[in-house]
């Protein structure tokens, strides 16, 4: 506070002396609220924080609000598979994989399953590959429930609840509903012996039968290295308006097209090919992760499935993802307001995304950026080896925290059975 | 066979659909359904028949015919797995359909499957699937912003001014040298003063060339012409530098001063290096001394090959000026242009057909910043002389004449060691002589009669008559030969466009003659 010469304030300093000193005040009060203000706003510029009580809870810290306790079941269900197919470390199904390594090691786990509030088996249904590397889903159901009956007859944690409170990793394409094809996936409905645990799936599309109210969507797996090793310096200029690369006809599949991706990814073709703003091509360019990091928006348009894993490049490669898919749950959705981050397109406006992606304000699209360069968005859609705090395995911790404590009915009385050990196709129910 | 191909993936996929309406509309009212479902059926079975006997999918075409409506509403309802699939199509297809109202009953009693519908959906498409060009122009607007954004907080925080000196004067070549500067300077993305000093006085041939840049530019005159040797030449360039520092010095003009020779050579990367300069910059400059003749350059190429066989530990005479640095990057000292291999080869005048040598020291590959020129600058380095008190009759080589302690220069461009732009030095023969502001304004000073015409129908005109006459007509001066072609392709073009490929003609008759011959000519040039 500097003093102020007495000329400062004009004429007769003598008389105005009350008010010269509330003059005063007030001055010295606007200077420091500004050297505050400019202070703290200096590392706002570069990023934003996604503040609120969405946002913050990216950083929440698990350890301490729940433990786990990690079943030991035989190996045929983990290890071997993995031995028999190593490929099922690096497909985007992966995830089921390393949450087991990383529960194995962390604080959460307890070896006490009395005191434990969840209970994690370690099973991979995802690993069955055919020999061009897609995940066969026919003996998952069937794995999946002599691994149950495994655990209810060696532990009673699974009758007392009859799984409540026991959570499992389903990254397949439908999660738990186990098949490629939504039909069949549909027409199966998630595993009846699933019905009371918690799912975590990449699978999430509202008013569907294969998500379950209380699961909880993950991204897909992404190989962090790989995606890191690919970074360019961030001042190179964004030059390519909308970026995308895949499919937009299943040939083999989908010979006439319509059935995949509902003809939206086919519909983005056939608008949009001649279109100079858009850099779409099903090539296999060496260089995809730096284009991307090269463009404004990244389309993310459903596939077979509505998930995919460009929405983690997108997020990671700070492209703003346009999310072509109707009623998708996107992952973390409690914690991530993905619509201030991401642009959502109905399947319906797809011949107008030139229209809607332009006339998209400048501000709302730097402030999209801005959110999209805050590095615990980037974490949060990552599963990184070893486990760093606030990835994805923390989120996922995160979210089985926010549902403690569990509701008493949960506990079934003695005797009590709610699921029914024989429903579902006659085939599920050949043993494993 | 295709027939039966075709029938037997089509039946498939009808054969999934069948099985899916138990669990999806469990709870439709059960008579009316079954009803329906006969229905269906029997038209279902009926269509499988005829498309079996046609051998393609008819429906579409029935339901195209039917049902079309104009082609603004390109909305197709999507396929419900209950019903069969006749009524989809592709490209159009009116809202009005019976399916469409099954499909709404359907879905109000499906409670739980949701609003997205599983199976076929129509590819939508609009009418005109073409880029809009004001969302085009909305979408650059959009790019250039993100990218200004993006410069702001990862590159540079503040860019000075780039001041570029640049002494010239009006000769043939004068216009291809400004051209390149001007684009250079053009492309440069930060404020730009350009300072032209011109031998001869300040002439509208320049003017009009750097009037075409857009750039603030600064055109001063001197007197003096611009003598013809290389060495008063460039004597007389330092004189004219010299000017122009001063206009920066009273001007009190604000940035990082550089030397662009008219015919030099920069590369955008020079221009973003300079930004580093605090006080007094060197770069280095390739250095393209070059002989007119070509075999001599040849055979001087591979004297240096068979000299650098033999002596392969000495260093080849490389062709950079520029800063030379030890092994913790401090400058100490300069590369020079090893003028040696030149001795008494080197062009003496302007137009000699011999290399032309740099000075020791080019001044293009220094930068200074301008407050070293001003009167009164703070923080104004003690190791630099006063620019208003310096004597050119003392001789000023190079920039470092301006300096007291010349190992205060910062080197620039990783030591030294990129080469940011290239010095050259290209001049026509002393007596070319060309049109001025290269229009081409009739009458031409000389015309020289074609020796042949080739062209039977154009009448060879004499020269001396059509002095007044515009040059697109059938003159047969030098310059106006591909205008005649261009008018007589003009004459053939209509029938020129039932011949598919332009360069196998056919010589069926006169008209195609005449062609493959301007064609062959065009070849020759």
């Amino acid at each position: 506070m500097l003093p102020l010469p007495s000329s400062f304030m004009g004429s007769k300093p003598s008389h105005t002396s009350p008010v010269d000193m509330k003059i005063r005040s007030c001055l010295s009060a606007i200077l420091l609220f500004l050297f505050f203000s400019a202070s703290s706003s200096e590392q706002n510029v570069r990023t934003e924080r996604i503040s609120g009580s969405a946002g913050d809870v990216l950083e929440d810290n698990p350890v301490g609000k729940l433990k786990v306790y990690v079943y030991e079941l035989p190996s045929k269900y983990n290890k071997k598979l993995l031995q028999k197919d190593p490929r099922c470390l690096t497909h985007m199904f992966a995830a089921e994989i390393f949450m087991h390594r990383f529960l194995l090691s962390s604080p959460v786990r307890t070896r006490n399953p009395d005191e434990a509030d969840w209970f994690y088996t370690p099973i991979y249904p995802t690993c069955d590959l055919t020999p061009t590397g897609l995940p066969l889903p026919f003996k998952s159901p069937r794995m999946m429930r002599s691994a149950i009956q495994l655990i209810s007859s060696n532990w009673p944690y699974w009758n007392r609840t009859e799984g409540a409170d026991h959570f499992f990793v389903v990254p397949h394409d439908f999660g738990a509903c186990f098949h490629y094809q939504e039909e069949k996936a549909i027409e199966r409905g998630i595993l009846p012996l699933l019905q009371r645990a918690t799912l975590v799936q990449t699978f999430g599309q509202r008013n569907h039968v294969c998500l379950d109210e209380g699961s909880i969507t993950i991204p897909p797996f992404a190989p962090p290295q790989k995606m890191q090793a690919h970074f360019i310096p961030p001042d190179i200029p964004r030059s390519i308006f909308v970026y995308f690369r895949g499919l937009f006809y299943d040939v083999n599949n989908d010979p006439e097209g319509g059935y995949y991706a509902r003809g939206a990814r086919a519909a983005v073709w056939e608008n949009f090919k001649n279109n100079p703003l858009f850099d779409i091509s099903t090539d296999h360019p060496t260089t995809y992760y730096e284009d991307m990091q090269r463009a404004i928006f990244c389309l993310c348009p459903l596939g077979w499935a509505p998930w995919s894993p460009r929405l983690v490049e997108a997020v990671v490669f700070g492209c703003i993802p346009v999310i072509i898919a109707d009623d998708i749950v996107l992952p973390f959705a409690d914690a991530i307001p993905w619509e201030e981050i991401g642009v959502f397109v109905a399947e319906k406006d797809v011949p107008e995304l030139d229209t809607i992606l332009t006339s998209i304000p400048t501000e709302v699209i730097l402030r999209k950026q801005r959110l999209l360069a805050n590095p615990s968005m980037k974490r949060a859609m990552l599963f990184p080896q070893p486990a760093q705090p606030g990835d994805a395995f923390h989120q996922i911790l995160n979210g089985l925290a926010r549902k403690l404590p569990h509701d008493k009915s949960i506990y079934l009385k003695a005797g009590g059975k709610e699921l029914n050990w024989t429903a579902g196709p006659v085939g599920d129910l050949k043993p494993w | 066979m295709k027939l039966s191909a075709l029938h037997q993936s089509y039946l498939n996929r009808r054969s999934n659909s069948f099985r899916s309406p138990t669990s999806l509309d469990s709870s439709v009212d059960g008579s009316g359904k079954s009803l329906i479902a006969v229905f269906w059926l029997i038209l279902h079975c009926l269509c499988c028949l005829i498309s079996l006997v046609l051998g393609f999918r008819f429906s579409r075409l029935v339901f195209f015919f039917l049902f079309s409506t104009s082609s603004t509403n390109l909305y197709s309802a999507p396929f419900r797995p209950d019903l069969p699939v006749k009524h989809l199509d592709v490209h159009t297809i009116g809202r009005n359909l019976d399916p469409g109202a099954n499909g709404t009953v359907a879905m109000a009693t499906a409670t739980k499957s949701s609003r997205v519908v599983v199976g076929r959906h129509g590819i939508r498409i609009r009418p005109w699937p073409h880029p809009n060009p004001v969302e085009v122009m909305k979408a650059h607007g959009i790019i250039e912003r993100v990218q200004k954004e993006q410069k702001t907080i990862f590159g540079m925080k503040s860019s000075k001014m780039v001041i570029a000196v640049t002494p010239t004067y009006v000769r043939t070549f004068q216009a291809l040298h400004l051209t390149g500067v001007v684009h250079s300077l053009m492309l440069v993305p930060y404020d730009v003063v350009w300072i032209v000093v011109e031998a001869g006085g300040a002439t509208n041939e320049t003017g009009l060339i750097i009037a075409k840049s857009g750039l603030r530019t600064i055109h001063v005159g001197i007197d003096q012409r611009m003598p013809n040797t290389w060495e008063d030449r460039s004597k007389l360039e330092v004189f004219m530098r010299l000017q122009a520092l001063r206009v920066v010095r009273e001007e009190k003009l604000d940035g990082i001063v550089m030397f662009a020779d008219d015919s030099n050579m920069h590369s955008m990367e020079f221009f973003d290096e300079i930004q580093n300069v605090k006080w007094f910059g060197t770069v280095s400059v390739g250095i393209l001394a070059h002989s007119g003749n070509a075999e001599e350059m040849v055979m001087s190429m591979d004297k240096r090959k068979e000299m650098e066989k033999e002596e392969e530990e000495e260093s080849s005479s490389l062709p950079v000026q520029g800063p030379a640095c030890n092994s913790t990057d401090q400058l100490i000292g300069w590369h020079i242009f090893n003028t040696l291999p030149y001795a008494g080869k080197s062009a003496v005048y302007i137009d000699d057909v011999a290399a032309v040598l740099p000075q020791k020291l080019e001044w293009s590959g220094f930068v200074l910043n301008s407050r070293l020129l001003w009167e009164e600058a703070e923080n104004k380095p003690e190791w630099v002389k006063d620019f208003g008190s310096l004597n050119e009759n003392e001789g000023v080589e190079s920039p470092l004449s301006l300096l007291k302690d010349p190992s205060m220069v910062e080197p620039l461009g990783s030591c030294g060691r990129q080469v940011l732009l290239w010095w050259l030095r290209v001049e026509a023969r002393a007596d070319s002589k060309f049109p001025p502001g290269w229009i081409i304004d009739p009458p031409l000073e000389i015309t020289v009669a074609a020796k042949r015409t080739p062209w039977p129908d154009v009448p060879p005109e004499p020269p001396t008559k059509k002095k007044d006459q515009m040059p697109l007509s059938q003159g047969n001066t030098v310059v106006v030969i591909p205008k005649q072609q261009q008018h007589a392709t003009k004459i053939r073009k209509p029938k020129r466009r039932s011949k598919k490929n332009k360069h196998e003609p056919r010589p069926t008759d006169t008209t195609t003659q005449v062609y493959s011959s301007s064609s062959k000519h065009q070849e020759r040039n």
